[in-house]
């Protein structure tokens, strides 16, 4: 990551415009081999250690009077299968859009009357792998769900806005220059079709605000602060971008 | 208990070469990073990985710091006969760990 400084004073060539549906292509098409193959194999991805935690935090309680995920939704492969293709969805409660990982914590603080999982946590992103694991191969299907539309284009507006010191849009990187090298990167399509997933560089599983929170230092800019609304805002809109594609959670990445 | 992932055939045929891969959740801390608060992180590593077929050692390995958070390790044996296989990672910290598993000959 600290490379990308000087590989950008080679300025990037700039505006294509948005992806073509037929060009759209999830990261892991920009993979190596051997990470595909980890990827594909469920004895040798490490992320599947995390969806095996959730697995257990799904059918176990959480306190002796607090009835289990399981308890309320039953055979997760059924239940589940599809839940993650359409976040993050509209929570009328709190009048605005959430992502699965929050939608988890407020069935934990909510139906479960235990604390919500701090982001991040080992236990938070075994769950969220383990029910969006349950998606595996769905197409991506945003809702149409009017109310989330206004959200939806403030995450487009902050992807082609420009920031940081660097002063680069998300834009400029996933839609103009994909498939290049940035050092000894290749520029994915940032589409986010296999979070959490387990990226080599972390030696861990992560979410998708800790993938952008990484692009976003990468162009020296301040990240938003944890679970601050512009990621979810960010997500709808990559989402809506990646309509279609399946979901691969737990993916590998480089 | 560190979650473990083991891949093997539940049977095999007598003489078949098996295929067994063996992945373990460990951050495997090498002992010269940094923490945020600027001290060196202890080392916490797996140090040793046997693999027993009943009473033989199939596959013994020593691991050292720089290898990767949860060590993926993979190796073949000859099926002889119906028995159990014993995987023990043991390392820093006191950290033991054993798995089981049946192999049906036939
Ligand atoms: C200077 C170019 C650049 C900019 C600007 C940039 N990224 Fe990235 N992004 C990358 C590279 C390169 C990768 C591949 C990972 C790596 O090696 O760092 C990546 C990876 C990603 C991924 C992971 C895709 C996958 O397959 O999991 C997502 C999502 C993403 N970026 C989103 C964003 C968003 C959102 C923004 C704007 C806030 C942004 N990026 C800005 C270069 C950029
Ligand atoms: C006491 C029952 C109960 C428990 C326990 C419970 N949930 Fe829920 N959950 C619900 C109900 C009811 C809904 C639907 C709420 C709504 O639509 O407003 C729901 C919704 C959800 C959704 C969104 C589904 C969708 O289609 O959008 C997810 C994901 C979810 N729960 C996951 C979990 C997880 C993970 C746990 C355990 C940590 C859990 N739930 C524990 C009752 C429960």
């Amino acid at each position: 990551m600290k490379t990308w400084a000087l590989a950008l004073l080679v300025a990037l060539p700039a505006a294509a415009g948005e992806i073509a549906p037929a060009d759209r292509r999830s990261g892991f098409d920009f993979m190596s081999r051997e990470n595909q193959a980890m990827q594909q194999d469920d004895g040798a991805n490490p992320g599947m250690l995390w969806v095996q935690d959730g697995a257990a935090l799904w059918r176990d309680r959480p306190a002796p009077s607090a009835p289990a995920c399981a308890e309320c939704h039953g055979e997760a492969a059924e239940t589940m299968r599809g839940v993650a293709a359409r976040y993050p969805a509209f929570d009328a409660a709190s009048g605005g859009p959430v992502d699965l990982a929050e939608r988890i914590n407020i069935c934990r603080t909510e139906r479960q009357q235990a604390s919500p999982l701090p982001a991040e946590s080992q236990p938070l992103l075994g769950l969220t792998a383990f029910v969006a694991h349950q998606s595996r191969e769905q197409p991506i299907a945003p809702p149409e769900d009017p109310r989330l539309a206004p959200y939806r284009a403030r995450g487009e507006a902050l992807y082609r806005q420009r920031m940081g010191q660097l002063d680069f849009a998300c834009a400029q990187c996933h839609d103009d220059n994909w498939g290049k090298r940035l050092a000894g990167s290749v520029i994915p399509q940032a589409h986010p079709t296999g979070y959490p997933l387990y990226r080599l560089e972390w030696q861990g599983l992560g979410s998708l605000q800790r993938r952008i929170r990484g692009c976003l230092t990468g162009v020296r800019a301040e990240p938003f602060p944890p679970g601050a609304a512009e990621y979810v805002e960010l997500e709808l809109y990559l989402m809506w971008r990646a309509r279609g594609l399946p979901l691969e959670t737990p993916a590998i990445r480089p | 208990m560190a979650r473990a992932l083991i891949n093997l055939p539940s049977t095999a045929r007598p003489g078949e070469v098996i295929e067994i891969k063996t992945l373990i959740q460990h951050p495997m801390e090498t002992g010269f990073r940094p923490g945020p608060n600027g001290q060196m992180l202890p080392r916490d590593i797996i140090t040793r990985f046997v693999c027993s077929y009943d009473d033989a050692e199939i596959f013994v390995a020593d691991l050292h710091p720089a290898i990767a958070a949860n060590p993926f390790l993979t190796f073949t044996t000859v099926a002889t006969a119906s028995g159990t296989l014993r995987f023990t990672w043991s390392g820093d910290n006191g950290f033991v760990q054993t798995e089981t598993r049946t192999l049906t000959v036939a």
